[in-house]
């Protein structure tokens, strides 16, 4: 398959990956980046590089995240020997936290259906066998549950690695474009980008990966890619010597030393500010969890816009009506890059299959009148 | 958690902050202080109320002045919470801070935000060797312990304050190595335009004479023109460097003192997502606030050095005019009274104002000091990232201050980016060739202070 | 681990006042040093000669006081087991336990023995 040239919309953590993919495949890329303006969730992920309790109702979505996960350590290798930066990829597994009976109950029973119908390990622990896996837990935690194959990476150097790949591989990657336009060339049926400045980028595929913005974007290709802000706001302490060694749903230590505490789930529209409500709360949480975090100090709060599909399920797809168009909308940035890399870019750049079964994925679903959604975290 | 009401909050004890507090008060406002020190005087007027005589007499009739001050203060029925560390002002004018372990929350009406100017960063070779200190910094030192250097100390940079700390140190028996400014004719030629205005000021620019008078005739050395400075050291400062007259020289000296001037304190400003522009004229980034200090319409005030310096008679003045304002937002009366008074202070803060175009334009800290050539050096101190770094941060795409911190981490250490904010912004810009506005700056966020995931857990 | 870099040096400033409200001692490293009561930490380590007050977690620098006025951060010490406090910000108190800060701050460990790092 000859490579053919391919326009990326959006420079965050899913557009960097697909369109690096797409470039290590060998095809020509260009990828269009909103810069420091952009809402940038991507600066907001938490880093979890995670599959347990993913895709609860979807199988398909279960195994997409489960497989995702198992492209990690070649990936992660493939930036550090391209651009020399580390993305801090650890993958020992990780807990989710339960605080009461009821809450470990239904993570049993959720952990036990997808084991059941995909096959993801896991183990439920009682407080005293969790605190033998971590003893910094505090005496109010019920339990949690463990799976081996969870993870952590850091967010921040994962885009900084995406971005540095992609000019070490000779892309093309344009900061300060507000892309307005996306349509598709009767003649060469090719498309054209067009910024808000008047610019314009031509190529025979494009694909959409500008996170909010893929909803206006999405029509003009006869896609159909709902997503809606949801914020999520996170504390970070200070540099702190290793204490935990494990990430857990809501706490992870980064590789730098600061603990990284979770998180709120928000619907405020484009409103990323921190309130004081949120960071009490998560300090309380905080606390509970891991009490000897009383002493450590916070240097930051903040607040990001998770881009959020109503079912919280990513949208991957080719435009029917206009083939060579594609949508990718995911707000599992870090937990699928590898898969986005390996897969997605290939896919979407000609130069790989579809995986199976992702119609489950197409954004139609939505329109679907029977059907009802909850994106519930 | 119940939230008390207060008419007006004000965060800094400085001298926009007290004179505030004091105006307030004599329009029947109620008031309460915080301020992260014991004692009232900001940095200004730091330890003056616990100060003898002697050293009282060392600093001059200018820091004694404050005394004044803090007396009004202390006696105006206001409220004073001391050693609070403020962590948040919210625009719905709630104030979050924690003292003695406790958060906090207080309810105002109007706030004034008073947090007066910090020391600005100097990034050159060796900055950050124990041993190497803002010439502020030694000053606060006398102040609050007596300290005083034990060997002859270098003091290099400049502004204003290099001199009055200078002239300090011989009053109080120190000894000077030498001082090492940056002042030269360009410096000359371009303030020469507002001298007009220097000699309306002609009391500050008579003291600022005296002082360099005073030096020669101690026999200091003083190297005026110096460039290209750097600092030599393993593990401690052990020697200062420079280039004077085309030549570089080298003074042994385990303590220097740098200055070059002050700039706004602006982190609450910023976090509170005020407009800001650059002020070019004094590097530095102010909030954009109305004739009185408001932010847009928001009941939050800022006055003083920290919305732009103005030195410490102007900044309260200001205070004065944001607490007018005040009083008759909140309905209290005397309005025709306090439009007299407030005609009066803007008569004062004018005269005040006269001599500063001239200090900014005569000491406007040369580029190689706020933007260092050399890659190697440390601009975020807190995170050790380099100017190199930063300039190939920019090379990979990085259009602003939040991009260079989400690629290297510069900006998220303890201190906020208070020291590395300004520089970090002006490498941005030079290395992009665009305005500083159109750069930014980093975007602050809560908690303005570090507090411990203890305290605002509310456990204490 | 205390180096030959981190050793106390001559003290870069002296006091000769005479204190109103008298002295107070406290400790740094376990070695006792006098103060004048009412000063801040900052100040007593440096007319006390301690040498740097803590070293950085990224790249181990030694570094001691910079502003003195608590926006720097470099002043960072533990006192009384409590990490990264600035000393500049924190009033001398008899009997107080300063401890030079190496690296990042430590949190006080659960006494079991896993668990302590990676």
């Amino acid at each position: 398959m000859q490579a053919r040239e391919l326009i990326v919309i959006g420079g965050g953590l899913v557009g960097a990956a697909i369109a690096f993919g797409a470039a290590r495949a060998g095809a020509p890329v260009t990828l269009l980046d909103q810069g420091d303006i952009a809402h940038r969730a991507s600066r907001g992920n938490f880093g979890l590089v995670w599959v347990q309790s993913k895709g609860h109702k979807v199988p398909r979505y279960a195994r997409w995240s489960r497989d995702a996960v198992t492209f990690w350590p070649a990936f992660a290798k493939d930036l550090l020997e391209l651009t020399g930066v580390d993305v801090a990829l650890e993958q020992r597994g990780g807990f989710w936290i339960g605080f009461n009976d009821a809450e470990m109950q239904a993570r049993g029973a959720m952990l036990a259906a997808i084991d059941g119908a995909v096959g993801v390990p896991y183990e439920m622990l009682d407080h005293a066998a969790l605190r033998e896996r971590l003893p910094a837990i505090g005496p109010t935690v019920a339990g949690g549950s463990f799976c081996p194959l969870d993870g952590h990476a850091n967010p921040l150097l994962l885009l900084h690695a995406l971005h540095a790949g992609l000019k070490a591989l000779g892309a093309r990657v344009v900061s300060s474009i507000d892309v307005t336009q996306v349509t598709c060339l009767e003649k060469t049926s090719g498309f054209e980008v067009r910024g808000r400045d008047g610019k314009t980028w031509h190529a025979p595929r494009v694909v959409l990966a500008a996170g909010l913005g893929n909803k206006e974007l999405a029509p003009q290709v006869g896609l159909h890619a709902p997503a809606l802000p949801n914020r999520g706001q996170v504390l970070i302490t200070e540099r702190l010597r290793p204490f935990l060694s494990y990430p857990t749903n809501k706490a992870r230590q980064t590789n730098e030393g600061s603990v990284q505490l979770g998180y709120s789930v928000e619907d405020v529209g484009l409103d990323d500010g921190t309130t004081v409500d949120a960071i009490e709360w998560i300090a309380r949480r905080a606390m509970a969890t891991f009490p000897v975090l009383s002493s450590a100090r916070l240097v930051r709060a903040w607040g990001a816009l998770r881009v959020l599909t109503p079912d919280g399920l990513p949208i991957y797809q080719e435009s029917a009506a206009f083939p060579g168009a594609f949508v990718a909308t995911s707000h599992s940035g870090v937990s699928l890059a590898g898969a986005h890399a390996r897969i997605i870019g290939p896919w979407f750049a000609g130069l790989g299959a579809a995986p199976d079964s992702f119609d489950v994925f197409a954004g139609e679903r939505f329109l679907d009148p029977n059907r009802s959604f909850s994106n519930a975290h | 958690m119940d939230a008390d009401i207060v008419d007006l909050i004000i965060v800094g004890a400085g001298p926009a902050g007290l004179a505030a507090a004091c105006e307030a008060r004599k329009w029947g406002l109620g008031v309460t202080l915080l301020d992260e020190q014991g004692a009232t005087g900001g940095q200004i007027y730091r330890a003056v109320d616990a100060a003898s005589a002697k050293r009282r007499s060392v600093l001059g009739e200018d820091y004694a002045a404050g005394a004044e001050l803090t007396a009004a203060f202390a006696g105006s029925g206001a409220r004073h919470i001391a050693g609070a560390a403020v962590w948040n002002v919210g625009r719905d004018l709630k104030v979050n801070y924690v003292q003695g372990g406790a958060n906090r929350v207080l309810q105002a009406r109007q706030i004034v935000l008073a947090s007066g100017a910090m020391e600005r960063p100097f990034p050159i070779p060796g900055w950050t060797l124990p041993g190497v200190m803002g010439a502020g910094a030694a000053q606060i030192l006398y102040k609050s312990a007596g300290a005083l250097p034990t060997d002859p100390v270098v003091l290099a940079g400049c502004g204003p304050l290099l001199y009055l700390l200078a002239s300090q140190y011989l009053h109080a028996g120190a000894r000077l190595k030498a001082v090492v400014h940056t002042t030269q004719r360009r410096d000359y030629v371009r303030a020469s335009s507002h001298l007009a205005g220097a000699l309306l000021g002609w009391r500050d620019l008579r003291k600022g004479i005296r002082m360099l008078g005073e030096l020669r005739r101690n026999g200091v050395p003083v190297y005026a023109g110096a460039e290209g400075f750097s600092i030599e050291g393993a593990d401690r400062a052990e020697a200062f460097c420079f280039t004077y007259k085309g030549s570089r020289k080298r003074i042994e000296s385990s303590l220097v003192l740098l200055h070059q001037g002050v700039v706004p304190n602006t982190q609450l400003s910023w976090s509170l997502r005020a407009k800001h522009r650059w002020n070019d004229a004094q590097l530095c980034w102010e909030p954009e606030t109305d004739e009185y200090g408001q932010i847009e319409a928001s009941g939050i005030y800022v006055a003083g050095d920290s919305r732009g310096i103005v030195g410490a008679k102007a900044s309260a003045s200001q205070g004065r005019l944001a607490a007018l304002a005040i009083a008759t937002k909140l309905d209290r009366p005397g309005r025709d009274q306090r439009l007299a008074r407030e005609s009066e202070v803007r008569d004062e803060l004018r005269n005040q104002l006269h001599i500063r175009p001239f200090l900014d334009a005569l000491y406007r800290p040369p580029a190689a000091h706020r933007m260092p050539p050399e890659d190697s050096v440390i601009v975020c101190r807190c995170e050790e990232v380099t100017a190199g770094q930063i300039r190939k941060y920019v090379e990979l795409g990085c259009q602003g201050p939040n991009q260079t911190k989400a690629f290297g981490r510069c900006g998220m250490g303890p201190c906020q980016g208070r020291l590395c904010g300004l520089t970090v912004t002006e490498l941005i810009a030079g290395a992009r060739g665009v305005p500083h506005d159109d750069v930014g700056y980093y975007r602050i966020r809560p908690p303005i202070k570090p507090v411990t995931i203890g305290e605002l857990a509310g456990l204490v | 681990m205390h180096t030959k870099t981190l050793s106390p040096v001559a003290a870069l400033f002296r006091s000769d006042d005479v204190p109103a409200s008298g002295s107070v001692t406290l400790r740094f490293d376990g070695r006792p040093i006098t103060a004048p009561a009412g000063i801040s930490v900052a100040a007593a380590l440096l007319l006390n000669g301690v040498g740097p007050f803590r070293t950085t977690p990224v790249r181990s620098a030694p570094r001691a006081p910079y502003c003195m006025m608590g926006v720097c951060f470099d002043c960072l010490v533990e006192v009384d087991g409590n990490a990264s406090r600035q000393a500049c910000l924190t009033v001398v108190r008899d009997g107080m336990e300063v401890r030079r800060q190496e690296g990042a701050s430590s949190l006080p460990l659960p006494t079991q023995g896993e668990g302590h790092g990676r």
